[in-house]
């Protein structure tokens, strides 16, 4: 007998005393303030109506204290602390959600949090998972970073940073002479094989448009030909990345990302066309041309065509930019996109609200392509006030039955990585001291346990931070586990004791700081049947149910 | 409800005793649970089905044209020569070890497939299945653990473990039969708790309790079952099974003695392949082991002649060779497949790119016949030149020779009737 059937036994047995749940119904963000912007009331006319089309009825809003831990987990990438939703629950007035966001976005104290947030979501979609982690690697997973960061920190316009990303120069480490970061999204990407990873990843990531199958072959699904992916491909040809050794050795110590002039492969440098075959053999010719059609010009020559810095332009001219963008966007903070995948744009995956994805790609573009904005649209909309809950009056609003979303209730998902180390690092201070150099390295070693990639020539990698055993066995066991319940003098759960008068607050803190909401009755009266277990050792009981909160689906979801 | 009864049960470390524990405790509430039931149920057992399979995936696409269906003197044909083998068909030779456990294996050559792209090709190779955005299909390995795991009682180890790579998941049937992924040296991380098993009963009540009025809150007047957040709570459950089982020492690899090990080679593939064998005689219903870098786009013969092909011929043919010495063989099917082959024509940088339309897969043990080549290319191995096969059909195969009835039918999520192997149809002739 498996101990899974001997528990599933027991609860069947005991199911029924221990519900229902009090659960604590906080405020809830009833009446809308008159200060929303205007593209906040045109997504929740456009997504009411559809609930109205589909006869939905949606999930209510999500208390406060709930929705802040969500908007922390999203914005600033992790839950917020005890004194944060405390300071919160201080503001009563009606644009306390709006004044919380704007918290997040412009106060000086989240100001690195935002920006280190946001690097690790974008370092994962440019270079991935395991980018910069391998031997030989040319790409520094630091200069990445280091780039990224900054760039949010100073709210770089959205089409500046794709614009730098494509087209940047230099070298790839923080630290040598010439650093520019920006090149580490190339800098694997161009050297093998013509750079195709550079022609389907640049055109996925920034345009939504799967190119990948095209390269051997037109793709029946695909308004794609193979043409088209060589043509946008010949942009690339002028890029090299130089290996740097450390000097006297055979180690690379970075990579330098340049463009030099292109021969051609028909041997003429002012007409630098290149060949691809066919399936059949036949060999044709291609010339950088953009996806609508726009030539540039043939020299090969650098100080005629900058190739890359065309592509650059032309990209940030392209209305799929802004809709990459949106989708992009809109996907992080409501678990699913107007299109699944969310990078895939093309004609043959129509979107679920085609007309808002339009609306907000065109409002992007008008706005400067301020990130914020759009980050501030989305977090105030109605679809992102709702709660976690999956009803009969909504149950037709499945995304995962395979239905298009209809953002009627908050589709629960799982943390990132990231999100849960950020979160268990801030919630009890389960890390090491030290330089952002140093907590970083540590990060990226935990991280790096989760990565596993699939022997194919195109870096593809999947994770197993994915709600599997692995994972389970890690939160159970591991050691940021271990570190996060520790009994140690100064640690979390000693300052819990000493912040708190009495044993209900005490456990009271421990289910705010993990869950965002006060301990129900039968959690409160487990807690003391636990602490007579332990013999009345108050630190040992709040190590057994701080081990059950973090390790619990409330916590390891954002809801 | 009174917990501290638990603490009367003396500490002890297995995982029956630990299951005890969980059930003695008056917070769990008291129920039936003695050696008795469980002796009755593995008398039971031995009627049952205790067939498992081994899938050897290629990831990247192998150039299935240089190992299993050469075609010498052709101008796709490639350096390679053919050897002859232990069983009824030729094969490169750089295989030989292999080519003396062939009457083991039979090659179908007769594969014919659409899907040239990897994610594509892994996924309808892996599910039987083409991609669809609107539902993800269960592997092959999910869904022979799914069909046999039931029959295992005393299975307390993952009924799909994966060694190495990435691959594709459970799919709708959902997280609890997503693989259990280790590295070839079988270790496991995380695996201990530092406390006593009756402390760990307490603290899983008190997470129980939890995560059930979490499912409570997420999910109203709609069935439970499915959502994420008891999804999570099927998976923990899982994870204890495993952390409080003596069964475990499958894992570990490093106690075969060095002769074993050097047998089957003592890089990851092989490593993982001798940890297949041990966790089949564990009871595991599925394994599989990755060895990747088959996306041979420039020069191949080097790469396979030099590296490929001899560390798959020695870990393969050891595992093969292994599982018949054992008796083990008649009850385990060895699959080898990749998501596609590559193209017969030799590109501008000695290189064959990717390639569906006519390739080879390997299969034998568990009820299919070894020894025989099925179906046929042409000459240049441009084309099938006999009744053409997909991955339906391959699938059917294995999971026949497995005994799990082809009218085994799923319902998806979105409430779909869907026939396991995607309705394919047997290919007879492996069937012994």
């Amino acid at each position: 007998m498996r101990f899974s059937d001997s528990i599933r036994r027991c609860f069947r047995l005991i199911g029924c005393c221990l519900w229902p749940l009090a659960i604590p119904t906080g405020a809830v963000f009833s009446a809308a303030p008159a200060s929303l912007p205007p593209q906040v009331i045109e997504i929740n006319s456009v997504i009411e109506q559809q609930w109205r089309d589909y006869e939905i009825k949606p999930a209510p809003e999500v208390d406060d204290a709930k929705w802040g831990r969500r908007v922390f987990l999203d914005v600033i990438g992790r839950i917020p602390t005890v004194q944060e939703l405390t300071e919160f629950a201080r503001d009563r007035s009606p644009d306390r959600r709006q004044n919380l966001v704007e918290k997040l976005l412009e106060d000086d104290r989240y100001a690195e949090e935002y920006a280190g947030h946001w690097a690790s979501v974008w370092t994962n979609v440019l270079i991935g998972r395991s980018g910069g982690t391998e031997r030989g690697s040319l790409t520094s997973r630091d200069g990445m970073m280091k780039y990224l960061r900054d760039s949010f920190a100073a709210n770089k316009p959205y089409n500046q940073l794709v614009y730098e990303l494509v087209t940047a120069e230099g070298a790839t480490k923080p630290g040598v002479e010439g650093f520019n970061g920006a090149t580490n999204f190339l800098a694997d990407k161009v050297n093998a094989e013509g750079a195709v990873l550079a022609t389907s990843s640049t055109s996925r990531i920034f345009l939504g448009l799967q190119v990948q199958c095209t390269q051997c072959h037109n793709h029946p699904f695909n308004q794609w030909k193979q043409q088209r992916f060589w043509d946008f491909n010949a942009f690339f040809r002028q890029t090299r990345a130089l290996r740097r050794f450390v000097s006297g050795t055979n180690d690379i110590d970075h990579a330098e990302l340049i463009n030099q002039d292109f021969g051609g492969e028909g041997g003429s440098p002012s007409d630098a066309l290149i060949f691809y075959e066919l399936r059949n053999g036949l060999m044709k010719t291609a010339y950088p041309v953009f996806i609508d059609d726009t030539a540039i010009g043939v020299s090969g020559y650098v100080s005629d065509v900058n190739r890359r810095q065309e592509l650059g332009r032309l990209i940030v001219e392209s209305p799929f930019m802004d809709k990459m963008m949106v989708n992009r966007y809109w996907a992080h903070f409501l678990g699913h996109g107007f299109t699944k995948p969310v990078d895939d744009l093309g004609p043959h995956n129509s979107p679920s609200h085609p007309e808002l994805l339009e609306y907000l790609a065109g409002e992007v573009r008008s706005n400067s392509h301020d990130v914020k904005q759009l980050i501030r649209w989305i977090v105030l909309s109605r679809p992102y006030q709702l709660a976690a809950r999956h009803a009969s009056t909504n149950d037709i609003d499945d995304p995962l039955l395979g239905e298009a979303p209809k953002f009627s209730h908050f589709y629960l998902r799982q943390m990132s990585a990231e999100q849960l180390y950020q979160s268990l690092v801030s919630a009890s201070g389960a890390s090491v001291a030290g330089s952002y150099e140093r907590q970083e390295q540590e990060r990226r070693q935990w991280m790096s346990q989760f990565v596993t990639a699939f022997g194919t020539d195109e870096g593809d990698e999947a994770t197993t931070f994915n709600g599997s055993i692995p994972q389970a066995l890690m939160l159970f066991n591991g050691a940021l586990t271990r570190q996060a319940i520790s009994d140690a003098e100064g640690g979390f759960l000693k300052r819990v004791i000493a912040e708190n008068r009495n044993t209900r607050d005490r456990v009271n803190q421990l289910f705010l700081a993990g869950l965002a909401r006060k301990a129900t009755r039968d959690e409160l009266s487990i807690a003391s049947k636990l602490q007579a277990a332990r013999e009345g050792d108050e630190t040992a009981m709040l190590q057994d149910m701080w081990w059950a909160i973090i390790n619990s689906n409330e916590f390891i979801m954002q809801h | 409800m009174n917990l501290s009864s638990a603490l009367r049960t003396p500490v002890g470390m297995s995982r029956r005793h630990f299951a005890q524990h969980i059930a003695g405790s008056a917070v769990m509430a008291s129920t039936a649970f003695s050696f008795g039931n469980a002796i009755a149920a593995n008398a039971e057992e031995l009627r049952k089905n205790r067939k498992s399979a081994i899938l050897l995936w290629m990831g990247g696409g192998p150039s299935t044209i240089d190992l299993w269906d050469l075609k010498p003197g052709a101008a796709t044909g490639g350096p390679f020569r053919p050897i002859s083998t232990t069983g009824n068909m030729q094969i490169s030779e750089h295989l030989p070890l292999l080519a003396q456990q062939m009457h083991h294996l039979s090659v179908v050559r007769s594969m014919s497939t659409r899907e040239a792209d990897h994610n594509r090709g892994r996924y309808y190779m892996q599910t039987g299945y083409v991609p669809n955005p609107n539902i993800e299909h269960p592997s092959y390995g999910s869904v022979i653990a799914h069909e046999l795991f039931d029959q295992r009682k005393e299975l307390e180890i993952p009924p799909f473990v994966k060694v190495g790579g990435g691959g594709s998941g459970p799919g709708f049937l959902g997280m609890a039969w997503a693989p259990f992924s280790v590295s070839s040296n079988g270790q496991v991380r995380d695996l201990s708790m530092s406390i006593d098993d009756r402390r760990l009963a307490q603290r899983v009540a008190a997470l129980d309790l939890i995560e059930s009025g979490f499912i409570k809150q997420t999910r109203v007047g709609v069935p439970a079952a499915g959502g994420p957040a008891s999804e999570h709570q099927k998976v923990l459950r899982k994870t204890l099974d495993l952390m409080t089982s003596d069964q475990m020492k499958a894992f570990k690899v490093a106690e075969e003695p060095q002769e074993v090990k050097e047998r089957y080679g003592e890089r990851g593939f092989g490593q993982g392949c001798l940890l297949a064998r041990r966790l089949v005689e564990a009871g595991v219903p599925f394994v599989e082991v990755d060895l990747g870098g088959w996306d041979n786009h420039n020069d191949i013969f080097t790469t396979l002649g030099d590296r490929k092909l001899p560390e798959l011929d020695k870990a393969m043919s050891a595992l093969v060779e292994d599982l018949a010495e054992r008796e083990l063989l008649q009850d385990t099917a060895v699959i080898w497949m990749g998501e596609f082959g590559r193209t017969p024509r030799i590109n501008q940088d000695s290189g064959r790119d990717h390639w569906a339309r006519s390739w080879s897969v390997v299969a034998g043990g568990a009820g299919l016949k070894g020894g025989l080549a099925i179906g046929q290319t042409s000459s240049d191995g441009t084309e099938v030149e006999s009744e053409p096969y997909s991955s339906e059909d391959f699938m059917a195969t294995v999971c026949k020779g497995l005994g799990i009835s082809l009218e085994t039918t799923y319902t998806s999520k979105n409430g779909r009737p869907m026939k396991i192997a995607g309705g394919g149809k047997v290919i007879q002739e492996l069937i012994a």
